[in-house]
Formats: structure tokens, sequence, C-alpha cells
């Protein structure tokens, strides 16, 4: 099954196409595959469709580079400053290009991909009565519970293309696991038709198999195995690094305008080749400072029979 | 400054005291992140937070923060799960508190952070997040905010994060199970809600803020309790523990 296994760009070429629906950055503000975006908007992708709960700047770069013509989110933004500098430019003024936004709640994003993932047309929820969200997202509908008559939010199903998922360690059939919150990260995973799977670590077989519980997806769901260490970065991995903030403050700094958010892209992502030219840029000194100051390691357990 | 905390800090320890010891507390981002902390340092050894991305922690974060999903506040977690698992207990009516900030408030205590401005000259802020989720589904919530008249306004131009909507017992009519806002603590006070009408009264001004300010930072006539007090201020022992949790003043603002 080693043919799962390949470079980033190559499984991004095969399975992300122009137009694609993308479900990433689904553990929230950590494991958020930033490599990946980066590859997207050096194959100049167009026309995606981004899903995803809270994205951080990963959906702003991806906007900011043009890729993107829709996005059904909950909040998109730089969390750490609360700016949205290339959301608003695209939604209000169509720089650099026109961008559609369907509004949820995180909450009906998890159900939404939730329904999908278990083969359900919708699944309802008692949140969003009351709001704008429901009254002008038409595929949300409310209806009374057939047993009880509480008024209820029915979520459509929502099925990506292709989930892309950040994971601690892969083995070369997909199967993988994730540590730490994961967000809606298997959701997402059960609920696209495709799924790649960036990993920190390659490890064994019996790797995997020597703690199943941890499983994010199992491997017969994968479409596609990238090993990228340092894949995530800046987005922080447990026990891998920690979140490097100056890349979310120099984003910041320079996103306000069209041409400093280009001008970045131009510096961190497009003038550099691949993955391993950001790294080398980065420096292995900034990298090291991001690790862990020491091991936390998990008690064992028995899987013995 | 010259009283010795910024208005950020207070503003934290006063969100921290409305954490009840042995809570179970949906934390949000930026300060209330910092409350949870110091109420668990403090007087609430026994309060539980659970965070939208799936962390559910008995204990305060290791390290200072910047997200919910640093290291530090996975790191010695009692539960790390999906998001789903969270909003699921939220739901089911486990989280008796829950904390969200906003752009925009009215007298209702209805919230938006998706767009302001009017049909046509709309600008776009970044959204939701998991703020509608906790001020449909917890028992009650507090809100956060700074305290300007173009944020305090006399109706909301998007609900994003429902409070008692039109007032009185629209929540039920609405059919939502949590209580709603049970108080907002913004930079000059804080405000309870009137237990009929449903409304924002002021119950108490913060050191240094005057009941006059916040009248003329408010977009309606701002009903103030009989029993109006001034926000005590800061401990310091809260004041230490703010700074453990934020030794730069990343989030609660320059200290000299």
């Amino acid at each position: 099954m080693t043919h799962k296994v390949v470079p980033l760009v190559e499984a991004l070429r095969r399975h992300v196409p122009d137009g694609a629906s993308v479900a990433l950055g689904t553990a929230l503000e950590c494991l958020i595959p930033f490599a990946a975006a980066h590859e997207l908007i050096r194959q100049g992708r167009r026309d995606l469709t981004l899903v995803g709960p809270i994205s951080d700047i990963c959906f702003e770069q991806l906007i900011a580079a043009g890729c993107v013509r829709k996005i059904v989110a909950a909040w998109v933004g730089n969390v750490q400053h609360g700016a949205a500098y290339a959301f608003r430019r695209a939604l209000e003024h169509g720089i650099p290009r026109p961008l559609e936004i369907e509004d949820h709640s995180n909450f009906s994003i998890a159900l939404a991909l939730e329904a999908a993932a278990q083969g359900v047309p919708y699944l309802p929820t008692r949140s969003l009565l009351g709001t704008d969200i429901l009254a002008r997202n038409p595929r949300l509908r409310t209806a009374s519970c057939p047993f009880t008559g509480v008024p209820l939010v029915l979520v459509p199903a929502l099925a990506p293309d292709v989930a892309i998922l950040h994971v601690q360690r892969a083995d070369a059939d997909g199967n993988c696991h994730a540590w730490g919150p994961t967000g809606i990260s298997a959701a997402a995973g059960k609920a696209s038709r495709a799924v790649i799977v960036v990993a920190e670590e390659l490890v064994e077989p019996g790797v995997i198999r020597s703690d199943p519980n941890r499983t994010l997806v199992p491997g017969f769901l994968v479409t596609a195995v990238v090993h990228l260490p340092g894949g995530a970065h800046p987005s922080p991995v447990q026990g891998h690094y920690n979140r490097d903030h100056a890349v979310y403050a120099d984003w910041h700094a320079r996103s306000a305008t069209p041409d400093g958010a280009v001008g970045w892209l131009d510096e961190w992502v497009r003038g550099l080749g691949d993955h391993a030219g950001y790294l080398a840029k980065l420096g292995g000194e900034r990298f090291d400072r991001l690790r862990p100051h020491a091991p936390q390691l998990a008690a064992p357990v028995d899987y013995g029979y | 400054m010259s009283r010795g905390y910024t208005s950020a800090e207070l503003m934290v320890a006063a969100a921290a005291r409305e954490i009840r010891d042995g809570e179970v507390v949906f934390v949000g981002m930026r300060l209330p992140l910092l409350a949870f902390c110091l109420a668990r340092s403090t007087h609430a050894p026994r309060a539980v937070g659970l965070f939208e991305n799936g962390v559910v922690r008995d204990s305060p974060a290791l390290a200072f923060l910047v997200t919910m999903s640093d290291g530090p506040n996975v790191t010695g977690a009692i539960w790390c799960t999906e998001m789903r698992e969270v909003m699921g207990l939220m739901q089911s009516g486990r989280v008796t508190l829950g904390f969200i900030g906003g752009a925009q408030i009215d007298r209702f205590g209805n919230l938006n952070t998706t767009y302001v401005g009017a049909p046509g000259r709309m600008v776009r802020l970044p959204g939701s997040g998991g703020a509608p989720d906790i001020a449909a589904l917890a028992r009650r919530h507090v809100v956060i905010m700074a305290h300007e008249r173009r944020r305090f306004v006399e109706r909301v131009d998007y609900v994003t994060s429902p409070g008692h909507g039109t007032g009185g017992d629209w929540r039920e009519r609405t059919g939502l199970l949590g209580g709603g806002p049970s108080a907002v603590i913004t930079t000059l006070g804080l405000f309870r809600f009137d237990h009929t009408t449903r409304e924002m009264v002021l119950a108490s001004v913060h050191p240094g803020t005057t009941v006059e300010e916040i009248r003329a930072q408010t977009g309606w006539l701002v009903r103030i309790a009989g029993d109006l007090a001034e926000t005590p201020p800061p401990t310091r022992e809260e004041l230490s523990m703010i700074r453990r949790f934020d030794p730069e003043g990343f989030w609660t603002g320059a200290r000299r």
C-alpha cells in the first residue's frame, strides 16, 4: 500500500483540482496544514471552497493569494490579533477576487460534517435559534421536533471533496495518530470524498496498532499520505513544536494592505520553491526555539489479551 | 496605570469573580482564558474549563497562552477530544457558564461579530466562532467587551449571538435552552440584567469612571441599579496571578 505515500506537490496536484471544496484547519488553532495551503498558492489553485470552523491566518493567506471563491466557516481572521484584512478586502471590495461566504457557528460546521460522516441528510441542534446566521443562511432550516415539539435548527450534511489533515504520525496506509485537541478533524476526514494526511512522522504500521484508541481516521479512508516535518508551522503540533506567534504578528502588520499581503506571500511562499525552502528561510535555530522544553510522555497502556 | 493595574486586568478579575467554585465553564478567547486561570488559582479551585477545540482541564494552563490550542493548555488536560463532545455537553445542559466577546451589543445583550454598518456600506467582521453556541446553550453567559458608543447601540446590525432578544420571555418563546447573558463586563463598568424586562442595568462602575461617562458611551438611556456600586479593583493576589499567566501584558496591556 506504499503507493499512498507521495510528495506534497503530487498529492495536491492529484486530489485538489481548481474548484474543489477543501476542509482544512479543522483542529482550530493547532495542526493547521499551512505547508499544504502554501503549496496550493504556489500551484496557483483557483476557485476553491474552503471549509473549516476557525482557520486562523491559513484562510486569510489563501484568500489573499486569490485561490478562493467561497468560504464555509464560522470565523475567518487572525486569532492572535482579531483582524481579518484579506477576508474583508475580498468580501467588501472583491480584492483580489470576489468572495462568497456561507456563515456558520463552530457547532453548525461540526454538525454539517458529522451528518455527512454519518450518512444522514442533516443533524438537529438547539443552537442558532434567534440569530441572523439562521435567518440569512437559506441552507439552515427550522423544524419542530416530531417527538417533543421543541424548535430545532436542521443543519444539512456537508461533504467536502477533500480534507487535508495534519497529524503527528501516520503509517504508509494512512492510519494515523493525532493527539491534543482535534476539533472537527475526524468528522472532516469521515465526511470528505478524499483525505490527504500530512504527518510529522511516517511510522511502521506496528506503531499505530500499538495504540488504536489514538487513531484519528483509519487508513481505508485516506487517499494520500505526505511525510512533512514542520508542515503545520507556524501553528503548534503537540510534542513537536510550539506556536510561532511572530509569524501571526508579521502577517497582521503586513496584510493590512493588498501590496503588503502580496509581499508577504512573495517572500514566504511564492519566492520559495517548496516547504524545504520555507524551513531553510526560517532557519534551524528559530525552529529549535519552538521545540518542547521537555518531553511529557503518556503512561503506557496495556492492550494485552 | 496610576492605580497600579490596567483596565484589562480589572476586567479579568471581574470576569474571574463570575466563576463560582465547582462550575463547568466554557472558556472563550482572550481575556476569559486568563479569567479561568485566575479563578482556578484563587476562589474556584474546583472549576472545570471546556474549550471549543476539545480541551477540558481542571487546572490553569501551565504557561502563557495566545490561543486555547497552545501547548501549555494541552499538557496536563483531563481530556482532549473533539468539538462535538464539548459542544454536545453544553447542549445537554452540563455547562453552567460561558464567556464571549463582541464588537457590538444592544440593551438586551444581543451581540454582533459579523457585519456592522448600513446595507450597502457593511463592514465585515471575522464572524461567530463558537460564540452563538455558547450564547444559545450555556446555562448563563458573560460578555466581555470594550465600552464605546459605536459598540453600545440601540439595536445591533446583525444578531450573531443571541442575548435576551427583544426582552421579557423572548428566549423561552424562541426555544433557547440557556438562560442568556447574566453580566456584561466592559472597560467602564459591569452590567446585569433585569429579571423581568431582561434589559441591561448598570450594576457597578469601575474605579475612575463616572455614570456620566458610561451614559455618554452608550447609545441608549442606561438604566442604573438602585444599589449601584464601585467595581472592586483587583487584589494584590489577583494581580500577581494575572501577571503570572500574562507576564508580558500581551492581553492585559503594558504595565510600564
